[in-house]
């Protein structure tokens, strides 16, 4: 189970929070001209990487403030919380552990969650 | 040579300790070049390659597999079989496949071990009721064997649950006869021998890194192994569908999430259906070994980590524990995740894309053991045909656009 940082409480038990998937999706502008496949994908899809992923969560048995998320997806591990309104970080700041697309980590994975 | 099975072969055998038993397919090193390339080795890719080679007649073909056959979702499952699904679509999906299990243990001469003793849907309100009603009489107008049981009726069947004293009383369930269980490494092992004796590569410890095209056509696959050209690829890689697409720059509408199971130490036979409730989320069978094998949720986030949140399985045991008191004190052996690749609409992709050559065998979610073989046969013919069958012409990717969507919801079992 995950401890998630929220930028208002601090550290708390995963049970508190609700995930909401991804984060930073605009909307497309111009409704009225984009096509139905544009409008299609705006609505059914999201990213699904292996690896660093920009989500969003909210601490709904706690402040209820919604907030994004920086983890990664291979390992769980979270590598930064920061309020809606902050500037979402790049990703290079953070290494990525997976060194293939489908590959998996060498920690982190399966129940090798601590170096053996 | 056909490798064949029976009481003479086992007898032979066990004379010389179980020493000789001839390999159930080869190892070979990958060629430069296939007309078809199906990437994962799962139940889904190896029954693939097994009716393309079968009903096809192509011969060129190799399976690639990053782990070893059947070590993903196939091996991950809780083997459920059944195919009581609400829409027209699924139905005839789920149904062929069903009728294919029917009869794959002496097509493959394999023992697939399929058990059709009977799956059981839970009601705990009146909402269930309505719905599952709903489902059980549209299963009947397709030709799907369900009807609905009442409580007393189920007392008699499961006489360990617990139907009332609990916070959503059982108040009825459907049940389909025809459903039941298999075993889930026979039917990858079923289905690898036989393609390979057929002649397709199944190549394993091979991961594809990237789908390369070019002008909008297949041109191969870049894989641990090297660069493997291909005419044709199916994916068929369950979570990791979604990052091989991408690689192909493709986007598909798929999260992929842990889905976890476990099951517990091995008892005397108590339980002979398949129990399932998506209302207080648990199910469970138990295998012949004597194994409770019960099936938890899907964490609510995304995760490729093939192990899922602690607190979900505290869920599904407490709901397991309160519909089956008798169970309170038992011990669980293994506890185990694995990666799903869940739709917007609950059910799956076959499908072909804007590259030419390049097909889709996806979405499956928490429900796609039951659908191996039937899905394994549609994809062949979608891949050999460059066009869907009939039955699979429904889960197509160009639903996202058009909004006519499967939404089955409410018939997989595991609210996601």
């Amino acid at each position: 189970m995950l401890i998630i940082n929220c930028p208002y409480c601090g550290p708390r038990d995963q049970s508190e929070f609700s995930n909401g998937g991804e984060a930073h999706v605009k909307r497309p502008d111009g409704s009225k001209e984009i096509g139905d496949r544009e409008w299609g994908e705006y609505v059914f899809i999201r990213a699904n990487p292996k690896g660093l992923f920009y989500e969003r969560w909210v601490h709904t048995h706690g402040c209820r403030k919604w907030f994004n998320c920086v983890r990664d997806t291979s390992t769980d591990e979270i590598l930064v919380t920061y309020k809606l309104y902050e500037k979402k970080p790049n990703l290079n700041n953070f290494k990525s552990v997976v060194k293939t697309p489908s590959g998996e980590p060498e920690v982190g994975s399966g129940n090798f969650t601590v170096e053996k | 040579m056909k490798k064949k099975y029976s009481i003479f072969s086992l007898a032979k055998n066990a004379l010389s300790g179980h020493k000789d038993w001839p390999k159930m397919w080869r190892s070979p090193e990958p060629r430069e070049f296939y007309d078809v390339i199906i990437i994962g080795g799962g139940g889904h890719g190896l029954g693939t390659a097994y009716y393309l080679a079968k009903e096809h007649g192509l011969k060129n073909i190799a399976v690639i597999e990053k782990g070893w056959l059947g070590g993903g979702n196939t091996g991950r499952n809780t083997t459920i079989i059944r195919s009581n699904y609400l829409w027209d679509d699924s139905a005839h999906l789920y149904e062929h496949s069903l009728k294919l299990w029917e009869n794959l243990s002496s097509e493959l001469n394999y023992n697939v071990m399929f058990s059709q003793r009977g799956v059981m849907n839970l009601a705990h309100n009146e909402h269930d009721i309505k719905e599952i009603k709903r489902r059980v009489s549209a299963n009947n107008l397709n030709g799907i064997d369900s009807f609905w049981l009442s409580k007393e009726e189920i007392q008699k069947k499961v006489p360990i649950m617990n139907t009332d004293n609990l916070r959503y009383p059982v108040l009825g369930a459907s049940y389909q006869p025809r459903g039941g269980v298999a075993r889930h490494d026979a039917i990858a092992w079923g289905f690898a021998m036989r393609a390979d004796e057929m002649g397709v590569d199944i190549i394993q410890n091979c991961e594809a890194h990237q789908i390369r095209t070019k002008n909008g056509t297949i041109e191969g696959v870049e894989t641990s192994k090297g660069f493997l050209r291909a005419n044709k690829i199916g994916v068929v890689a369950s979570g990791h569908t979604g990052v091989l697409a991408e690689s192909a720059g493709i986007r598909l509408p798929l999260q992929s999430k842990p889905l976890q199971a476990l099951v517990s130490e091995p008892i005397k036979p108590i339980i002979d259906t398949v129990v399932m409730s998506s209302a207080v989320h648990a199910y469970v069978s138990q295998s012949d070994k004597g194994e409770l094998v019960i099936g938890a949720g899907t964490d609510s986030y995304n995760s490729f980590t093939q192990r899922g949140g602690f607190n979900i399985i505290e869920d599904t045991i407490r709901a397991m524990v309160e519909l089956y008191p008798v169970f309170g004190k038992m011990k669980m052996l293994r506890q185990w995740g694995g990666i799903v690749d869940i739709c917007p609409d609950a059910s799956p992709i076959i499908s072909k894309c804007d590259i030419e050559g390049l097909f889709f065998n996806c979405g499956w979610g928490t429900g796609g053991f039951k659908a191996t073989p039937g899905s394994a046969n549609v994809f062949a013919h979608t891949i050999a045909k460059n066009e869907p069958h009939q039955i699979n012409s429904a889960f197509n990717l160009d639903r996202f656009a058009s909004g006519r969507l499967v939404d089955e919801h409410g018939a997989a079992a595991v609210a996601h």
